[in-house]
């Protein structure tokens, strides 16, 4: 989201030396209880962390790297998840073939919705998109492969590459988080690219941008629709963890709750949405055996980040002291 | 029986009705989104929520204090436009000089922990709320049945989307707003209370969305989450409108309930997405909307 918040702290902090190598024992340390995570805690719970962490950074790369607000990113989510399931299910096809399926029936569905969507700017692009993204729910109700109510049940997960069982519950989860870290990976790759920087000057200033002669809509659709893949690449896999795909995914429940995960976490970070996801999910699980509804508390946590915590928790990170000494740079 | 393009005359007729009815709903709320988005520049996600708290406080007004229908469309519209105002103040307020999307979040959060709250007390399913006496039972037209609540539903929402229209365009109250759309910071320098315009403004459609909720409340059942599907409807509604007017957002609005409840005649399937649809055409065609002043 562009620009008028408040402004970042200025004085100078001195870096830290070896900044550097304090960033990689993080990443190391992360990388490690990852590893070594599913022997502690339910496996399945961690695959739903991951797939979700996934598709939530697949959506801050458009809104926090292209400031664009998609209120229809369930779509590509649970498009994909029926996409998978369907294949892997009704046409035999192997978990890679479906996922890969899944990621293309997004990326499609994101250049039909994000072609339509980009023609107009802002708040009518949140409209459009939730509008746009509640008419494929409508379809995914009606159309005969996704089985209405039901959604897509006991999906095969096959045997990857034809080599590991997927139906073993360790083989999936390492899988799962090779996933997620291939994905990860694009998004930082794309990011730092030329095309990612034009991105965020669209973002700053997008008028600016068209003048300096780069063509904005394209540069939009572009991110748009390796956003849509990326979630579609989520949702493909998270069909194989919980093997089925229902109409919750591609609810607008959904797109609100990615949106949730991402402003939680902090705009504009790569981590912020994963962590953001981590919280979000962890919360429902917390939930689930109660009666008391998870909406009441995704919607105060909605109205608290928006009103005094717009940062969300990793970009506060980022932004402070202790963040900036370790060489962080907090977005505005 | 007479017909025409194959379809009987009385199916015909009672899907034009059920169109108007929902056309005078989508009327009434993009009214009302449309006259806060001019002023605030907030997309008022919580409008569906506002509508349904209209219909609840109708309710709630019969079931616990005994009053009757004809009241309860004048107080639920103040008590809902009440808190809209208090919503405002304390919170909403703070948003006005970020970015418009913080307001469609906040609301949107605002929506969810409302709908939350009254799933939990009340339930999922509908609850019914009776017509009032005066409103009860059908007129013979001759080629059709008309049930007397359904058309005082269209005319009394035709009535208050002109009053409304009225307010705006052709009062000295309108005539603030306007000036307050176009230049707050100028209009505040003559010294008038800009802040309160505001305050106000986000009462009024706030208000408009709990009117809708009561005449809605004898059509469809009262429950919590009648007004979240609707909202993304609307919110089709008003991108082919175009925000820019106030007569745009009502024609529209009776113009795609009519559209809608045609489809349902001649291609049922399609009664569900049409309106989307139809907006996705009009944003190739014209990006604007159809009344739309901004490119």
């Amino acid at each position: 989201m562009s620009g008028k918040s408040e402004p970042i702290a200025t004085e100078q902090i001195a870096v830290h030396p070896r900044s550097g190598w304090i960033r990689l024992a993080l990443l190391a340390v992360i990388a490690a209880a990852l590893l070594l995570a599913p022997q502690f805690l339910y496996p399945i719970f961690l695959m739903k962390l991951l797939a979700f962490g996934l598709f939530a950074a697949a959506f801050n790369l458009l809104l926090g790297y292209t400031g664009l607000l998609s209120f229809g990113h369930a779509a590509f989510f649970g498009g994909a998840a029926y996409f998978t399931a369907h294949a892997v299910k009704v046409w035999g096809w192997p978990p890679e073939a479906g996922i890969l399926l899944g990621v293309l029936g997004a990326a499609a569905l994101g250049l039909v919705m994000g072609a339509i969507a980009i023609r107009r700017q802002g708040i009518y692009f949140a409209m459009i998109t939730l509008a746009l993204s509640q008419m494929f729910f409508f379809f995914c109700l009606q159309a005969g492969f996704t089985h209405g109510e039901d959604g897509i049940q006991s999906v095969p997960r096959g045997r990857l590459f034809g080599l590991f069982d997927l139906s073993d519950t360790m083989t999936m989860y390492y899988f799962v988080l090779a996933v997620f870290i291939l994905g990860l990976l694009i998004i930082w790759r794309f990011v730092n690219s030329p095309f990612g920087m034009i991105l965020k000057s669209i973002r700053e200033n997008e008028q600016r941008a068209i003048s300096l002669g780069y063509s904005v809509s394209r540069y939009k659709l572009g991110a748009f629709v390796m956003s849509a893949a990326l979630a579609g690449l989520a949702g493909g896999v998270k069909a194989l963890i919980f093997q089925f795909a229902t109409l919750t995914d591609v609810s607008w429940q959904m797109s609100g709750e990615v949106i949730l995960m991402t402003l939680l976490g902090g705009i504009g970070t790569l981590a912020g949405p994963v962590v953001g996801a981590g919280l979000v999910v962890t919360l429902q699980n917390y939930l689930a055996t109660s009666d008391f509804p998870v909406t009441i508390i995704t919607g105060v946590v909605f109205m608290v980040c928006v009103l005094v915590f717009r940062r969300g928790l990793i970009g506060e990170f980022f932004a402070s002291k202790l963040g900036r000494k370790i060489g962080f740079r907090a977005e505005n | 029986m007479t017909m025409i393009f194959g379809i009987p005359v009385q199916a015909l007729m009672g899907q034009l009705l059920v169109g108007l009815i929902n056309g005078s709903f989508y009327a009434l709320l993009s009214l009302g989104l449309a006259v806060i988005f001019g002023l605030l520049r907030v997309i008022n996600f919580a409008h569906g929520a506002q509508y349904m708290l209209g219909a609840f406080t109708a309710l709630l007004l019969l079931t616990m204090g005994g009053v009757n229908y004809w009241l309860a469309l004048i107080l639920a519209p103040l008590i809902v436009g009440l808190f809209g105002a208090i919503i405002e103040r304390t919170m909403l307020s703070r948003l006005y000089k970020l970015d418009h999307l913080y307001g469609l979040l906040f609301t949107f959060g605002l929506a969810l922990a409302i709908e939350g709250t009254f799933r939990y007390f009340y339930g999922a399913s509908g609850m019914p709320y009776a017509a009032p006496g005066a409103l009860t039972g059908a007129v013979n037209l001759g080629f059709m049945f008309l049930p007397i609540y359904r058309g005082w539903v269209v005319i009394a929402s035709l009535i208050v989307c002109l009053g409304v229209w009225f307010l705006i365009e052709k009062t000295k109250l309108g005539a603030y707003l306007r000036a307050a759309t176009e230049n707050p910071t100028l209009v505040q320098s003559f010294g008038v209370n800009v802040p309160l315009l505001l305050t106000l403004t986000y009462a009024l459609g706030a208000g408009l969305a709990a009117f809708a909720g009561v005449l809605a409340a004898p059509v469809y059942q009262v429950s919590p989450l009648m007004g979240s599907n609707l909202i993304i409807i609307v919110f089709a509604v008003v991108v082919v409108g175009g925000m820019g007017s106030i007569l745009g957002a009502i024609v529209t609005g009776y113009l795609l309930g009519v559209v809608e409840g045609l489809t349902k005649v001649f291609y049922p399937e399609a009664s569900n997405i049409v309106i989307f649809v139809i907006m996705a055409i009009v944003l190739i065609l014209r990006p604007a909307g159809l009344f739309g002043k901004d490119a």
